[in-house]
């Protein structure tokens, strides 16, 4: 395009004018939502938590005292069940490890776990819940939401322990098992949101228009129900952890000398109530991980539903 | 005639909305439009006025393709919209675009007017610079070139309902179908929008299908009215003749149940007959004319005969009892009894 | 006709706290109904004419809402410093509402008897000793004024199964039946077609007159309040602008606003659309400064962008809040352009 719009237009304006113009409008729109955001105290405290942990699980080796406790086998009976310290701040565990440093390699598992699990769920079950909704009444409506239903009729910890079991206990496995459980409720969330919306008339004008089944379900439809599914995401990042944590507890998931936090608290447990350190600081972070996402879920809730009106 | 842009011919379309009954499961029909024919001249604006349940904006779906009509057809220029099975090919749909009642449903909240001018471009201007022909599209409609890159929520209701008249004209189309454009406007704002419609139509020479319920606005801008009840056309005239001599009933009930503001417009309206009654459910629609119900000059032949349309002047025609010639022949008591037996 | 006046409502100011600041929704709203009088009060879509009404209710929310001045007299009682037990008094028997939405206001899960019985036995100390059977004979009284049929049956009906004329209809005698002073009725019918908004509004004007009762009809359109009112306001952006004996503003509009109005509305006589009025009602966060009309006005005046005009009389039963029509301000202007 030339520097200057052309004129037949009707506008004389420059290319950089126009780009300024998307600048202004898009600083604007981000300004006031992060006001809206910001405005719920509790929702920026879980924001941030959320941050920090993931900041904290990605330069582990370099913030950690002791990143080789967590990362290769080590004893050091010298030192087990120490409580905590200046020097072991959350204590160390049975043989010695400090538990500081396994907590926030722990993190590592619990978000992997969360962000794997959920970047394979969501995409599957938004796809499915979009074309469902979307074609409402016809074959294929019937097709996905009948076996959406049967999975939903599972018990999701039950499936999630009888897969484990049968395959080889692991966090890959446990991920495998928890996805297979998870996606129902996407589809369920969107086939709600576009049946709704294929009334609107801007879908029907699209039709109208001549536009693709793929514009109408993607660019069209799939915006407008981003809200309630980054609220989800960020609510069911808890959820996942918790299941994760739950699976490596009964043995299922991450697997020992690795510093899963429900491995660890499930070591833990042994010792208890007398070397209570072990235990309670992995299980306080998991509690203080799976707050922060839900606080951010409901700032992100609130940030959209304003948004509205 | 030759200069007809769109043609419709006694089209139907008949909604499946239930079944009765577990076992004998008839379904229950609503004849939302039932065998309504009319033809739009190239350049003008054709008028739909009815109320609720009166089928116009069925009408306008099946025109602009958002439905199939069960029977019948229309033309768009001798050429049969429908004759190519369920997909209407695209050179149809550039040339018949809508502007919806509802300008907060009819923009998508999601995306910013770029995107929501780009779509049509890309689809039936895809040789085009389209940067520059939303800004053209912009300019026509009177509207800032900043609003490219603003979201629909940042628009008064008037300014959306406009960026909905640009994303009609994106296509190059020849009829715009306006279904009820200013509803949901302040009268303030009504103008603005109106008189760009006028402009936009004698500078493009465009064709309107303006629906409404709007008598009043219909006056200012059809050409030719034409007034829908319970799925039918009852009268069809030039806008002049149709204010100064409304010869259906329902037309004089609708035309004095209006609220107007002179005494001048007060003359207007049909001194003789008020209206009364509820309006039937489209799913019951009472046999004979439908409106003999409602209708203060009911014969008996209203309750068992629906009437055709008969021309009563250049350009006018009425669907009622009242205005057949000769009166309704000696069938009908004949045919008043055999339905009486039926029901 | 009697000039008591039954309401009154001197100089209210009502802001709302939102994201960004305070709006300054209502700002000096002057308003008056008299014993037995239909009063119109027009505006468009965000003029202040419903926080006006759910002011006189207190029926506001507050927070956000705040009554910032003014008062409100309903029978020289100021209902914004009533006691609870008072204004329910009020609310109950002296004043009652009728919806635009009679779908909305009316309670879906209950028939039309169990909804409109209660508000039949608050509507007098008598009634409420009242037995069930006796209470239904007298709930049948508002359906068969309303005029409609079967109304032993209707109340046991619910709201899904009537039309939504009918449902106007049975709001109305619901409002009507506490036989109520003072009637607000807000944009009555326009959510209805317009053969049966003229039933219905024929049907409200006969009863409240039968009754005496007196009522303020909100509108934005001017048309339906020309049909119904005695006395007409003109509000907007938080301002009465114009008020007059209906007759005589529709003869003479001054206000330029109400001018802009009545010009924008379509005639059934034809002459085209007008062009309407420039521009768009002002925000309430930033509302221009002295007249918030002038950044519309095609006759505003310098002294328009510093002062509000006063609501004040420009004939005798004429008010108009308008530069043009002060004399201190509109004669030297006219002499310095004939000049």
């Amino acid at each position: 395009m030339a520097q200057q719009t052309a004129e037949w237009t009707g506008f004389n304006i420059t290319e950089q004018e126009l780009r300024r113009m998307r600048w202004q409008t898009r600083r604007e729109n981000l300004g006031r939502s992060w006001y809206k955001f910001s405005r719920n105290p509790l929702s920026v405290v879980g924001g941030a938590t959320v941050l920090i942990i993931i900041l904290a699980a990605i330069f582990a080796p370099y913030i950690t005292p002791y990143p080789d406790h967590a990362t290769r086998p080590f004893t050091d009976f010298a030192n087990a069940s120490q409580p905590p310290s200046l020097e072991h701040w959350f204590g160390t565990d049975e043989i010695g490890r400090d538990i500081f440093s396994r907590t926030v390699f722990g993190f590592r598992f619990s978000l992997t776990m969360g962000v794997v699990v959920l970047s394979m769920v969501v995409p599957v079950g938004v796809i499915l819940g979009l074309i469902a909704g979307y074609f409402q009444g016809s074959r294929i409506d019937t097709i996905i939401m009948r076996i959406t239903d049967i999975f939903l009729a599972v018990p999701p910890l039950i499936l999630a322990l009888a897969i484990a079991s049968v395959l080889e206990p692991n966090l890959f496995n446990s991920m495998v098992a928890v996805s297979l459980m998870w996606w129902p409720w996407y589809t369920r969330l969107v086939y709600g949101q576009a049946t709704a919306l294929r009334n609107e008339f801007f879908v029907s004008s699209a039709e109208v228009t001549g536009a693709s089944t793929a514009h109408i379900l993607f660019r069209e439809i799939l915006p407008n129900t981003l809200s309630p599914i980054f609220t989800k995401i960020s609510l069911d990042m808890g959820w996942v952890i918790i299941i994760g944590a739950s699976l490596s507890f009964v043995g299922l998931g991450v697997q020992p000398p690795k510093p899963g936090l429900g491995t660890m608290v499930a070591s833990g447990a042994k010792y208890l109530p007398d070397q209570w350190w072990i235990s309670l600081f992995p299980a306080l972070a998991i509690v203080v991980l799976v707050l922060g996402f839900n606080l951010l879920g409901d700032g992100l809730r609130d940030l959209f539903a304003a948004e509205e009106i | 005639m030759s200069n007809d842009i769109l043609t419709v011919e006694n089209l139907k379309k008949h909604f499946v909305i239930g079944y009765t009954g577990l076992i004998h499961r008839e379904p229950i029909t609503v004849k939302a439009v039932d065998g309504v024919s009319f033809s739009i001249r190239e350049g003008e604006t054709f008028g739909l006025v009815g109320e609720s349940g009166s089928g116009k904006s069925t009408v306008a779906y099946i025109t602009v393709g958002m439905y199939r009509p069960t029977s019948g057809t229309i033309y768009l220029r001798g050429e049969d919209l429908f004759a190519q099975g369920d997909e209407r090919p695209l050179r149809f749909k550039k040339e018949i675009q809508i502007v919806y009642q509802d300008p907060g449903s009819s923009l998508n909240p999601r995306r910013t007017i770029k995107d929501i001018l780009d779509l049509p471009l890309r689809i039936h201007q895809p040789h085009k610079n389209r940067t520059l022909e939303i800004l053209r599209l912009l300019n026509e409609v009177e509207l800032p070139p900043d609003y490219m890159h603003k979201y629909p929520r940042q628009l008064s209701g008037g300014e959306k309902q406009i960026i909905a008249i640009a994303r009609a004209l994106a296509s190059d189309p020849s009829l715009i179908v306006l279904d009820e454009p200013t509803s949901a406007l302040d009268v303030s704002v009504q103008g603005k929008v109106i008189n760009l419609l006028i402009r936009l139509q004698q500078e493009l020479n465009l064709s309107y299908l303006f629906i409404t319920h709007d008598l009043s606005l219909m006056r200012n801008v059809a050409t030719r009215v034409a007034i829908m009840y319970l799925g039918k056309i009852c009268e069809v005239a030039d806008a002049a003749e149709f204010f100064q001599n409304p010869q259906h009933p329902y037309t004089q009930m609708l035309l004095s149940s209006i609220p107007v503001l002179s005494e001048e417009e007060e003359k207007l309206k049909p001194s003789k007959i008020h209206s009364i009654g509820e309006i039937p459910s489209p799913v019951n629609v009472p046999p004979g004319c439908s409106f003999h119900q409602r209708c203060p000059y009911v014969m008996d032949v209203c309750k068992v005969v629906d009437p055709v349309m008969v021309e009563t002047g250049p350009g006018h025609t009425v669907r009622c009892h009242l205005f057949e010639q000769p009166p309704a022949p000696a069938a009908v008591p004949e045919t008043s009894s055999t339905v009486e037996a039926a029901t | 006709m009697s000039v008591t006046p039954l309401l009154e409502i001197k100089n209210l100011h009502v802001e709302f706290k939102v994201y960004g600041g305070v709006l300054k929704v209502l700002d000096g709203v002057d308003f008056r109904v008299n014993v037995g009088e239909k009063v119109g009060l027009v505006g468009e879509t965000g003029c202040g004419k419903t926080t006006t009404m759910k002011a006189i209710l207190r029926i506001l929310p507050v927070p956000p809402a705040r009554i910032t001045g003014g008062e409100v007299l309903f029978k020289g009682r100021d209902i914004l410093k009533m006691k609870e037990r008072e204004l329910r008094e009020t609310r109950g028997r002296g004043i009652s509402m009728i919806f635009q939405d009679p779908t909305a206001a009316l309670n879906p899960v209950f028939t039309i008897g169990a909804q409109l019985e209660p508000v039949i036995r608050h509507a007098s100390p008598e009634n409420r000793r009242l037995s069930k059977k006796e209470l239904r004979k007298l709930a049948v009284i508002p359906l068969k004024e309303v005029a409609l049929a079967d109304p032993e049956r209707l109340l046991d009906a619910y709201p899904i199964q009537l039309s939504g004329g009918m449902r106007q209809r049975v709001c109305i005698g619901m409002a009507l039946a506490t036989n109520p002073e003072l009637l607000i009725a807000d944009e009555p019918g326009t959510s209805l077609d317009v053969t049966i908004q003229d039933q219905v509004l024929r049907l409200l004007q006969r009863l409240v007159e039968q009754r005496h009762s007196s009522v303020i009809l909100i509108s934005h359109t001017l048309g339906i309040v020309r049909q119904m009112c005695d006395r007409v306001y003109v509000m907007y952006a938080g301002n009465m602008v114009e008020e007059a004996p209906t007759r005589k503003l529709f003869a003479n509009p001054l206000h330029p606003y109400t001018r802009g109005l009545m010009a924008a509305v379509p005639r059934l006589s034809g002459g085209g659309v007008a062009m309407g009025i420039p521009g768009r009602i002002p925000s309430y966060l930033h509302p221009p400064s002295g007249c918030r009309f002038h950044p519309r006005c095609p006759q505003a005046m310098e002294i328009c962008k510093h002062e509000k005009p006063a609501f004040q009389q420009a004939e005798d039963d004429h008010r108009v809040a308008c530069f043009l029509y002060d004399p201190a301000v509109a004669e030297p202007q006219k002499e310095a352009t004939t000049a």
